[in-house]
């Protein structure tokens, strides 16, 4: 049995029956994820169920004609690294040894993912005692030896108000040759609060996995629950949530050129941009009360209608909110300077971003037409699905005039949807949730591909739930992207990226 | 004596209102309001007031820095001329140790962040080191051109000996050699598009990250040295860019101050209107600032 005949396959958001997914033996299900990633497969999500023997290792991925593949298999205690051959999966792999115990042999770089104790007690992959204090970022970093090489620690504390994170250079003079990055500060047990859930709480601890993501991450976990349940979102439902995620990616867009800028010391573009995104975030705040977009998607529908009024009120910002912005931008674009700094650096070409499973703006900044709302549609995108913004380059001119096109595009795409909301509620009952199924949600939050899995056990509760933020695959495009870079370029093009700590962290 | 108390009292009140002006300058662009003009001063005043933490692996060195630089640019102020008036301290080749006063405060700010021994600070000073080496050449160039053209070996005879009549002699020159000035002026105070000094990003910066480490009145020294050290630079400068010279001495201190603020306007617009270059970019455009003094030095020598 090989390639797609060992999937399970279904569609974005639906659930299917555990007993549909086949459990294949350990080596063949690793081979069939090697083949089915050289096959035009990528893997969405890839973790264990840790049970008291060993556990089961399920692997999601996401394939052409929106069809969504699922498999699983068993291990004990150890098993074969398969990141040589599928380079996507070498942080996959680190997780599931730190999470399930499970000891990854031949894995080229085998450390914690967020230092934390594994779920199944006792066991632990890197053999530590279970008294031992597991602090974060400690341990052997990657190390260049020689005359003039020398190492630079920055973090977890940063001079600049940014989340914790740590960066290890190695550097000949003022060039990198290799970056670390050790995260894990940002540990709130997010996954291990949702077993056996969903709790009363869940929904408010979801809008929180990364807050500048609350309605990517809340319409996934909407997503789950009412696959789960199978309940039908009314269309006017759809039509809001996908207005309050484009406002998001606006928003989060807008901030994030607007930085750039203010990391190569133009102070024009930063100020504008700050100030726009304030409207972004406040025309969110129009709709459900939140800037944030926090208390807006619920399962079954959303929170909050928009009435004619709110309509009329947004298609008015967004029009003189859109003018400044790309007054704010055509300046960027006619600065040499900038364009100077921009250009070429933090370069990724298209056959690493493939390798390393890049998603959102990153991979498509390096020429790769990846995005879930064509791919994999949800929601109202299955009957309207945007433009997808490609840019060649790999570089942070590529990722800020994705960003650029990006914004564009949803501009036009939130003023299409004001001006044709369909009628009728906003929210749906929620129905019981079915037992013993696997469920998954794709989302193209404005970082890239949000994935959360949920397994079910006989009762509908959560046996398992994972979380998966773009800033999973992407964190390892940043520390590629600085191979070779000035280390004065790192903050540019850590700012191109604006990868999500919490959201990793979990 | 007059004159020379107050040369004393601009010396010493005066720097910081040019920051203020830039950073008034650089919101107006950006369309903000800013912080108050006098913004420099309460900082000032903040810092004094504040204590000092000392890292333990610190000598001497580390807490000797902010003072001899700040002494060592208080003395070179005593030798730039402001206006049309003589400064307080002249003699022939002070503009040698005009040069290396500054250079000397340089050596200290550099010695102290080394003494850290953190790999930021010890980044920062090799790249400021790597620059002032590319722009010394610029400044001694610029001063031996001068002092050709005036026949003086003082810095105040060279410096007052420019006016309109000289830029009508010799303005080919006198373009050059303000153009490379320009330059000097802004690496040598960590302006754009050479550094950020608003930038809190370690990994980028020059000057900043090199006094990462200081605190209280020894960070108050070292930001109130800067400061001095643009108005000199900049009193310099507009020796040479605008020669005007009034017949009455208090409408002189008049031109003389506004001329200041001008110039710190003229700083924030070019901060505004261009982002920073790329690091391996700086010592490119401290060559082309060298070549420039060189050919004014060339068109003096003809």
């Amino acid at each position: 049995m090989s390639g797609e005949g060992m999937l399970k396959t279904f569609c974005n958001g639906e659930a299917i029956g555990v007993s549909d997914v086949p459990e294949i033996a350990l080596y063949d299900f690793l081979q069939g994820i090697v083949g089915l990633t050289g096959d035009g497969w990528r893997i969405a999500s890839y973790f264990g169920v840790p049970e008291r023997e060993g556990a089961t290792l399920w692997c999601v991925l996401s394939g052409g004609h929106a069809r969504l593949g699922a498999l699983r298999s068993w291990v004990e205690d150890r098993m074969p690294s398969i990141a040589a051959a599928c380079p996507e999966a070498h942080l996959f792999e680190r997780e599931i040894a730190e999470q399930c115990g499970i000891v990854v042999d031949d894995h080229p770089w085998f450390k914690p993912v967020r230092y934390l104790r594994s779920l199944r007690r006792g066991h632990d992959a890197w053999g530590r005692d279970s008294a031992e204090e597991i602090p974060p970022g400690v341990g052997d970093f990657y190390r260049v030896e020689g005359a003039e090489v020398h190492e630079v620690a920055v973090g977890p504390v940063h001079a600049g108000i940014i989340e914790p994170g740590h960066f290890r250079f190695q550097c000949h003079g003022e060039t990198v040759f290799n970056l670390e990055i050790a995260l894990g500060y940002q540990h709130r047990g997010v996954e291990r609060a949702l077993a056996g859930g969903p709790h009363p709480a869940t929904m408010v601890q979801m809008e929180a996995v990364a807050g500048d993501t609350t309605i990517g991450h809340a319409t996934a976990y909407a997503m789950i629950r009412e696959g789960l349940t199978g309940d039908v979102v009314p269309p006017r439902a759809e039509s809001i949530r996908a207005i309050a995620l484009e406002l998001e990616r606006l928003a989060n867009h807008c901030g994030d050129l607007g930085a750039l800028a203010g990391d190569v010391g133009y102070l024009p573009t930063m100020s504008f941009c700050g100030r726009i995104r304030g409207d972004f975030l406040n025309m969110t705040a129009l709709l459900c009360g939140s800037r944030f977009g926090r208390g807006m998607v619920r399962p079954g529908g959303t929170w909050f209608d928009c009435s004619s009024d709110q309509a009329t009120a947004l298609q008015k910002r967004l029009e003189d909110a859109g003018r400044d912005y790309a007054g704010a931008v055509a300046l960027l674009w006619d600065t040499p300077s900038v364009l100077a700094r921009f250009e070429k650096t933090g370069r990724i070409s298209s056959d690493t971003a493939i390798d390393l499973g890049l998603v959102g703006p990153a991979a498509r900044a390096c020429g790769i037409a990846r995005d879930v709302r064509r791919d994999q549609p949800f929601g109202l995108y299955k009957v309207q699905p945007p433009p997808v913004c490609v840019e060649p380059g790999g570089d942070v001119m590529a990722r800020a005039v994705v960003r650029w096109k990006e914004s564009l595009a949803s501009l036009e795409f939130i003023r299409d949807l004001l001006d044709s909301l369909p009628g009728g509620a906003v929210t749906a009952d929620c129905g019981k949730a079915a037992g013993d199924r696997l469920t998954a949600a794709l989302v193209e939050g404005w970082r890239g591909e949000i994935c959360h899995v949920a397994i079910t056990d006989a009762r509908g509760k959560f046996l398992r739930y994972k979380v998966k933020d773009p800033s999973f695959h992407n964190w390892s495009g940043l520390a590629l992207a600085l191979r070779n870079e000035q280390i004065s370029d790192f903050p540019l093009c850590n700012k191109s990226f604006n990868l999500s700590y919490c959201g990793f962290d979990l | 004596m007059a004159d020379i108390l107050i040369h004393l009292v601009a010396v010493i009140l005066l720097p910081p209102l040019l920051f203020g002006v830039i950073n008034r300058t650089k919101a107006a662009f950006a369309g903000r309001t800013g912080p108050p003009l006098l913004q420099p001063y309460y900082d000032l005043l903040r810092l004094l007031r504040k204590g000092s933490v000392f890292s333990r692996t610190t000598t001497w060195v580390f807490r000797a820095g902010p003072i001899i630089t700040l002494a060592a640019t208080l003395t070179a102020a005593l030798i730039v001329p402001l206006g049309n008036h003589a400064p307080p301290l002249s003699f022939n080749g002070d503009m040698i140790l005009f040069a290396y006063l500054l250079a000397l405060g340089r050596f200290f700010t550099t010695a102290a962040a080394l003494d850290t021994g953190s790999s930021f600070e010890g980044m920062g000073a090799a790249r400021e080191v790597t620059f002032s080496c590319l722009a010394e050449p610029v400044v001694f160039i610029a001063l031996l051109s001068l002092s050709r053209l005036s026949g003086s070996l003082s810095l105040s005879g060279i410096l007052m000996h420019s006016s309109t009549t000289l830029w009508m002699t010799s303005g080919a020159a006198l373009i050059l050699l303000v153009a490379g000035l320009f330059c000097i002026l802004l690496v040598e105070n960590c302006r754009i598009p050479f550094d950020d000094p608003n930038t809190h990003l370690e990994l980028t910066m020059i000057h900043e990250v090199m006094v990462l480490d200081h605190s209280g009145p020894a960070f108050g020294m070292i930001f109130y040295g800067a400061t001095l050290k643009l108005f000199i630079l900049g009193a310099f400068f507009l020796h040479v860019a605008l020669p005007v010279r009034p017949a009455s001495p208090l409408l002189d201190w008049l031109v003389f101050v506004a001329s200041m603020l001008l110039l710190a306007v003229a700083i924030g617009v070019v901060e505004s209107g261009m982002a920073r270059f790329r690091l391996v970019r700086v010592p490119q455009m401290l060559l082309a600032a060298c070549v420039l003094s060189a050919f004014a030095m060339i068109l003096v020598l003809r």
